[in-house]
């Protein structure tokens, strides 16, 4: 299990948590077709860090940026987000 | 390396069973192959087995990074079955079962395939009509699917809790007498043997690590032992899909995630037959040396490490407790986990990719031990002819782009979420 920093609530076990998606794989409202399938089905999958969105489901309930590493699971950063910091 | 038979068995009580040999050569790549297939699980493993006996290719290899059956196909819980509702999902599976219940002849390898019946539990009136539907639809394409009262559960399992005020009141359930289990790591070594003794080499530690191209083409892969040339190349790699697809700048509906599953102490028969339940995530069976194997599901979020999250296993253990309460009884042994392949619609990928001569064998979540024989089969079509198997035709990369999904569970595009 992790320990996840929320950016609101400190640092919260990470069974409080639901990974939502990749941060890369939010649909912009305007986009077309082919944009739209990529984000919603296509992944970059590495193995290593990517960046996804996870909420705090059973604490602040807040939507938040990590930035995680796939093999170890370290956490290298959490960021607020907001309207304004998605496409 | 002859075949084993009883009377090899009885010639070797005479020599002190010295004459065995080992069941597949250890060869140095060649320059060159028609095919490579990447990973050496059971899918590919099988793949090579097919191309060689089904399509007379014999210039054909397998590259695995470690060692042979060390991935999924070591690591799965054995269970077979082809009670799927979508019609592209059963046909394929119930082409697989099919061969299954021949494999240990055809490969002259005991498999240990047990139809000793797959039960899925109903636990409420709705529960009972999607089960209904799912058997209807299998038994619309002829595939054997029996709906159970509670009395006919109860007598299958008399283990299960099956009193009023249980924590989940089984109402009836839907069962596949001909599903079962298999024993993994003898359909990887089953596989090896047969297509090593048609001239496939299978190489391991030979790691892949990158692709040769020419022009978009890939015409051979970058390996730990070297360049090797290749007419065409297949990736069967399970949760490693992702990156191997990666090397060749394609980005897949794919994300990685661990499963996990854990086995107790033996115990006498006490589960019969394969007991699923899907309002719950548990599935419970009893192994030939008579450990009680359970799973549940997913770690629900992306990684590669090959350990889970207890948390997991515990909310299995809880489940499959309240469903068979003497399970409580017993000691855990071990827990394992695997890196899965979790496809964006819950269903295998087994086709081209935009990549000429490069072709995909992946995203089989959760379930494709049991599609091992039918996904070696009709892989190597598809290696082989350039074109898909009808089987597999439904499968193909492109349905995303589509909107031809095949979606069992109705997760679109979201399978981690339940
Ligand atoms: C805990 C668990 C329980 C499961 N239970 C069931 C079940 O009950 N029934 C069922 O039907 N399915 C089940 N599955 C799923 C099933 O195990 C897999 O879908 C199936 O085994 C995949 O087979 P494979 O041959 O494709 O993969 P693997 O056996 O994983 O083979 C892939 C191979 O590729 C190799 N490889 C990876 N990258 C490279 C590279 N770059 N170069 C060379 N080689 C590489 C790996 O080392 C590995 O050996 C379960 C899975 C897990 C983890
Ligand atoms: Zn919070």
């Amino acid at each position: 299990m992790m320990l996840i920093p929320c950016p609101h609530c400190g640092p919260r076990a990470q069974a409080e948590f639901v990974y939502e998606r990749t941060l890369d794989s939010v649909v912009a409202l305007d986009a077309g077709a082919d944009d739209a399938m990529n984000s919603l089905f296509t992944r970059t999958n590495p193995r290593g860090v990517d960046e996804e969105l996870w909420r705090h489901t059973y604490g602040c309930r807040a939507w938040m940026a990590v930035r995680r590493h796939r093999v170890t699971h370290e956490i290298e950063s959490v960021q607020p987000v907001g309207p304004e910091a998605l496409p | 390396m002859g075949r084993y038979s009883a009377f090899s068995l009885l010639r070797g009580a005479f020599n002190g069973q010295s004459h065995w040999q080992p069941a597949w050569r250890d060869p140095e790549p060649k320059k060159t192959y028609d095919i490579i297939v990447i990973g050496g699980g059971g899918h590919g493993l099988a793949t090579a087995y097919y191309l060689a006996t089904v399509h007379g290719l014999r210039n054909v290899a397998v590259l695995e990074k470690g060692y042979i059956g060390g991935g999924n196909t070591g690591r799965n819980t054995t269970l077979v079955r082809s009670n799927y509702r979508l019609k592209p999902l059963h046909d394929f599976f119930e082409f697989g079962l099919k061969m299954w219940e021949h494999l240990s002849d055809e490969l002259n390898y005991n498999v240990m395939f047990s139809p000793r019946g797959a039960m899925f539990l109903g636990h409420s009136d709705s529960d009972m009509i999607r089960l209904a539907e799912r058997g209807d639809a299998m038994r619309c394409s002829g595939i054997d699917a029996e709906l159970l009262t509670r009395d006919q559960v109860a007598k299958i399992e008399p283990l299960l809790d099956m009193s009023r005020d249980a924590r989940f009141p089984i109402v009836g359930g839907l069962t596949q007498r001909r599903g079962g289990t298999a024993r993994h790591d003898a359909v990887a070594w089953g596989y090896a043997r047969g297509a090593d003794r048609q001239g496939v080499d299978i190489i391991q530690k030979c790691q892949v690590t990158g692709f040769i191209r020419q022009g978009d083409a890939v015409i051979g892969v970058e390996t730990t032992r070297g360049p090797i040339g290749a007419g065409r190349v297949g990736i069967c790699v399970a949760g490693h899909s992702g990156h191997v697809a990666a090397m060749a700048g394609l980005k897949l509906p794919i994300e990685s995630q661990t499963l996990q599953a854990l086995v107790t102490e033996g115990v006498k028969p006490m589960v019969q037959s394969v007991v699923m339940s899907q309002s719950l995530h548990c599935y419970i069976s009893q192994s030939d040396k008579g450990g009680i194997v359970m799973g549940g599901d997913p770690d629900n979020w992306p990684s590669y490490a090959q350990r889970g999250n207890p948390m997991i296993t515990e909310g299995a253990i809880a489940q499959a407790i309240a469903l068979i309460p003497a399970l409580s009884r017993l000691r855990m042994l071990r827990t394992w986990s695997g890196v899965t392949d979790m496809s964006f619609d819950g269903s295998p990928i087994i086709g081209k990719t935009p990549v000429p001569n490069l072709f995909l064998n992946g995203g089989w979540c959760y379930g494709g031990f049991k599609g091992t024989p039918a996904s070696g089969y009709t892989f190597a079509h598809t290696l082989a002819e350039g074109e898909p198997h009808p089987l597999n035709a439904p499968f193909d990369l492109d349905r995303f782009r589509r909107g031809d999904t095949i979606d069992e569970n109705g997760v679109g595009p979201m399978p981690n979420h339940r």
